[in-house]
């Protein structure tokens, strides 16, 4: 991989090319076996919970977010309601908060395109895209093909690994045994590295990490990432009031 | 107001709700960035927000998943020290889970 990041470009224009897209493929293709698996695990969790198999695809084409999909799987019922469905549609939005933030993190470089693009490529948007653009952009990057191209790859395997998993069941239903459910944490923490401007700039990051370990004792769900690194951007940006 | 009969398709609307709701969770922090002023202390908040919530992800899993899994992220950091590899750090993360928990970590 490339270790001497470009220059910031003077330009304002940023580009979306080819030569992005298969470069956000290359980057993408790192997460794939992990996602294939949780993928497969998914359709074991959504078989045995009676979905039929063109909702389980399509679950997995238009909503397309791992971890909500599987939460979901434990609030599933036979039957219906308008007020379980408001449930299902808050639990879903509560564990995607996360996603709100990492969009915001990223803005000032999607700024540069237009509305109907970004509405678009944003619904492609996943934790690994955002690992993946954050560190691209932080590198100096400014090519949106690289989200684009490594997004719709991403998703066309999720959806297509949706189908063995519902097909062969209980086979893979147990994630843990495999370590697969530490696949994106450790992309997670490998970011620290990539990310690391010194110890001073890391000081917001501790405040993160001691306020989402205090939420994550005091409140269930996911409420943590998002509470936690909110409280690490306000602590960045009166920290450094002297800098 | 009455709310039509789910009879038959509550499934298809529970996953066009969770669908909605994803959606709204992608662009929201993008259009709402867009009507936020770019001054010093909210370019300082945004430069610190990428490391926050990786760490804000990372730490309550790591209490949450144990022993063998902090083994496993410690070991992926080093890895990322020494090689500049996200495919050898999740190598080097997943054996040592493996490793840690077949040892009953």
């Amino acid at each position: 991989m490339m270790s001497s990041p470009d220059p910031l470009p003077k330009e304002t224009r940023a580009p979306v090319t080819w030569r992005g897209m298969i470069l956000g493929v290359r980057k993408i293709s790192v997460v794939l076996p992990g996602i294939i698996v949780f993928a497969v695990a998914f359709g074991a969790a959504a078989a045995a919970k009676g979905l039929s198999l063109l909702e389980t695809v399509m679950m997995s084409a238009i909503v397309y977010a791992g971890v909500a999909q599987l939460v979901a799987m434990e609030l599933w019922r036979p039957e219906w309601t308008w007020g379980a469905i408001a449930g299902l549609a808050a639990v879903t939005a509560t564990v995607n908060a996360r996603m709100v933030l990492q969009g915001a993190s990223l803005q000032p470089w999607f700024a540069r395109f237009p509305r109907a693009l970004n509405a678009l490529h944003l619904f492609f948007f996943t934790d690994a895209n955002w690992l993946v653009g954050t560190r691209y952009h932080a590198e100096g990057g400014r090519d949106l093909g690289v989200l684009i191209g490594g997004g719709l790859l991403l998703w066309v395997v999720w959806v297509l690994a949706t189908v063995p998993g519902y097909l062969l069941g209980s086979l893979v239903s147990d994630p843990r045994r495999y370590g697969i459910d530490l696949v994106m944490p450790i992309f997670f923490a490998a970011m620290i590295v990539p990310l690391w401007r010194g110890r001073r700039a890391a000081r917001p990051w501790l405040v993160a990490g001691i306020v989402a370990l205090v939420t994550a004792k005091l409140v269930d769900g996911y409420a943590f990432i998002i509470v936690g690194a909110l409280s690490g951007a306000v602590a960045g940006a009166f920290l450094d009031d002297a800098a | 107001m009455t709310l039509p009969d789910l009879a038959g398709w509550g499934a298809w609307a529970a996953i066009a709700a969770m669908a909605i709701a994803t959606y709204l969770c992608r662009i929201s922090g993008v259009v709402l960035m867009g009507f936020i002023p770019l001054t010093p202390h909210v370019r300082r908040g945004l430069a610190a927000l990428p490391g926050s919530i990786v760490v804000a992800t990372v730490l309550p899993l790591v209490e949450r998943l144990g022993l063998a899994a902090a083994l496993a992220l410690l070991a992926a950091v080093g890895s990322m020290v020494l090689r500049r590899s996200e495919l050898l750090a999740l190598v080097v993360g997943m054996a040592v889970v493996s490793l840690a928990r077949a040892f009953g970590l």
